[in-house]
């Protein structure tokens, strides 16, 4: 019998029931649930006179709509977030739904909240409503995003009707080289595959460089696989994954000797040396240099070292969508990457706003000042990683150089809270999309490492880590 | 669900590839807690200028288009954020049916809608139609030369067929679990939990992980 893959032992254990169509009911272990994507799902319920099936595995916080700053967070100027706030109260409370609200020292973006307490272990089926569910696929779970409908189908059943989706592996070999991270390995990807080419897969990223990664790090890869079109992507786990679960203050994660039973089971899920996968794409991880997006959607991206590419000669997309993404990005064919002026720098999202990532670039950034013509803003993924931040004393560091402190959300990834760019305005983006408008009407965003946007703020447009002294 | 069987209607095009859901609908919009209510403001930063006054040169805006209700795109459109939002404004604006080519590249096919999008689609009533590239050409083609032309998009036929002097007509595929869910406009949930007993059995067994 041939061996099974990661992705398929853990599908084959959710499978409450195979339909006659060929479908399946999945079985759902955690719902993570947010106050953007939920509140139609809840009316739908109380509509249907339906309760939520197993609200014990539902988790909820707030994090896209929130203000950061301090004096705004508490009481939410803009009426209409404040009401989806609201709502995601009322919801919870009329559901018996866990939520993490905004005094609680958990909230946070919930990709960020969800491993930091335990509740992401290994060989789970999660959910969220939210394309960046993707996360939690770091811990070798398999975990996807879906619309409203299903947010409020998961309430109901704890279960979806799925197709089973393909298999795709991404095997990074040799080492990363020094100033390259997980973060430019996803977009190189990316920016091999398009925006597209993992539609329809369940990505398995694998290979030594991905070993070599720390949690945080495998987290930043698999969050992105929805930008390479992939609704998941996973990582089998191994002893980092353990290590980093068996850390104390995670609520949930097992303990004492259910933890040791776990690891057994866990130990048992990596792919079979004879699985076979229906597509397969080996990266040299070695030769990947530090990444930066020049356009408007994630696959248009170029090494550091590379200049704006001519419309004529990006493979994958049309000269017209090239002309166009230039022209709303202000940038000429041929200029260097490295001398496009910056205004700001953000650091936060889900994809690097981890305890690890202010780590890195409060180490890079120690002792300096940011160029004086960039704005940087600092925001936590959750109110722990600020705590923590903050007993490390990464927040000192951060206002020394110029930076803004904020509290933990969504922020100007997508600028549903007052954190947005002005129209033309420039920034250097550790989150995921560079969409047209995705920061703000009009702003421009470049995705990067929080390395690379460490040595951005510095010096005020990007630099070529591997040969830059701070 | 509303059911979906033929349906006839002008056809709009907008030749753009990678249309991702912050332009469908962007952020501002997610901040209702209704269902309803997002059609005026599909597409609304290309669809608006900066006064609020539909801008002239977006493609959806031209006199021939309006009252379009079946559109013709390029590929992967709907990627980006699972928004559900993004599908109630294309449906609240009146669209049916979404066109949008699949892709050969290197020897794999690419689907021409991203996955939740289309998912989304599904629970709401909405067709999403793939075509070949060669195909989707053409439609562009016959809809420059004849604005305003209307198509019937056949779901029992998987056809769609372009309403001119000589009716041009073209095969789809699509998933029959889809093809069955449109057709019966069924409620997924109250399907679902007729299989309760089955779900129930599968908890006693099931293992959740969770230690609190």
């Amino acid at each position: 019998m041939v061996g099974k893959t990661l992705f398929e032992k853990i599908w084959d254990k959710h499978v409450v029931k195979t339909m006659p169509d060929g479908t399946v009911l999945l079985y759902i272990d955690r719902h993570l649930v947010h106050e953007v994507t939920s509140p139609q799902a809840f009316e739908g319920l109380r509509m249907a006179k339906r309760a939520v099936r197993r609200p014990d595995l539902s988790f909820a916080t707030m994090d896209h709509n929130v203000p950061t700053t301090t004096e705004d967070r508490m009481t939410i100027r803009d009426p209409i977030s404040a009401a989806q706030v609201e709502a995601l109260r009322t919801n919870c409370k009329e559901f018996g739904v866990n939520l993490y609200d905004l005094q609680s020292d958990h909230q946070g973006i919930v990709h960020i909240i969800g491993p930091e307490m335990g509740i992401t272990v290994p060989g789970l089926t999660m959910v969220c409503g939210d394309s960046h569910t993707s996360t939690h696929g770091a811990f070798g779970t398999l975990a996807f995003g879906i619309g409203t409908s299903e947010v409020e189908h998961v309430l109901a059943t704890q279960t979806l009707r799925q197709s089973k989706p393909k298999t795709f592996r991404v095997e990074f070999t040799g080492k990363l080289q020094k100033g390259v991270y997980s973060k430019d390995m996803i977009l190189k990807l990316i920016g091999l595959i398009g925006t597209a080419g993992g539609t329809g897969y369940v990505i398995e990223y694998a290979g030594e460089a991905v070993r070599a990664l720390s949690m945080e790090a495998r987290m930043t890869i698999c969050n992105m696989s929805i930008e390479g079109g992939a609704r998941a992507g996973m990582i089998a786990p191994d002893d980092t994954t353990y290590e980093y679960i068996a850390a104390k203050d995670r609520p949930f994660a097992p303990k004492g000797e259910a933890f040791d039973r776990a690891v057994e089971y866990w130990r048992s899920l990596p792919s079979d040396p004879d699985a076979e996968f229906d597509r397969v794409l080996t990266i040299e991880a070695d030769k990947i240099a530090p990444q930066v997006t020049w356009g408007t959607n994630p696959g248009m991206v170029v090494d550091v070292t590379d200049r704006v590419p001519d419309p004529h000669s990006v493979p994958g997309h049309s000269v017209k969508d090239v002309e166009q993404a230039l022209a709303y990005m202000g940038l000429s064919p041929g200029t260097p990457m490295t001398e496009i002026p910056l205004d700001t720098i953000f650091i936060g999202s889900c994809t690097n706003a981890r305890i690890e990532d202010l780590r890195t670039v409060s180490g890079i950034i120690k002792g300096r000042k940011k160029a004086d013509s960039v704005r940087v803003i600092v925001v936590p993924g959750s109110q722990q990683v600020r705590k923590q931040a903050e007993a490390e004393g990464i927040d000192k560091v951060f206002i020394d150089a110029g930076a803004e402190w904020r509290h933990a959300g969504c922020s100007m990834c997508l600028g549903m809270n007052p954190d947005q760019l002005k129209p033309g305005e420039r920034c250097a983006s550790t989150s995921n999309r560079n969409f047209e408008g995705r920061q703000g009407k009009g702003g421009r965003t470049h995705l990067v490492s929080p390395e690379m946007a460490a040595a951005a703020l510095l010096e005020g447009h990007f630099v070529d880590i591997r040969n830059w002294a701070a | 669900m509303e059911a979906f069987s033929s349906h006839r209607g002008v056809v709009a095009t907008l030749d753009r590839a990678n249309v991702d859901t912050d332009q469908i609908i962007p952020k501002q919009f997610l901040k209702s807690i209704k269902r309803t209510g997002f059609g005026e403001s599909l597409f609304f930063d290309w669809r608006y200028g900066d006064d609020g006054k539909p801008n002239p040169a977006f493609e959806l805006n031209q006199p021939a288009f309006a009252g379009a209700s079946i559109l013709v795109t390029r590929n992967n459109f709907g990627c980006g954020s699972s928004r559900e939002h993004a599908v109630w404004a294309v449906a609240q604006y009146g669209f049916k049916a979404v066109i949008a080519p699949w892709q050969d590249r290197n020897g794999s096919r690419v689907p021409g809608f991203a996955d939740i999008f289309r998912n989304n689609c599904v629970k709401n009533g909405l067709l999403t139609i793939e075509l070949s590239e060669a195909e989707v050409d053409q439609l562009f083609d016959w809809v420059e030369r004849f604005p305003g032309v209307e198509a019937t998009v056949d779901l029992e036929e998987q056809r769609v067929i372009l309403h001119m002097d000589e009716e041009v007509a073209f095969h789809f595929d699509v998933d029959p679990v889809v093809k069955e869910h449109l057709i019966r406009g069924l409620d997924d949930i109250a399907l679902t939990l007729e299989h309760e007993a089955d779900i129930t059995s599968f908890e006693q067994q099931h293992e959740t992980q969770l230690h609190a």
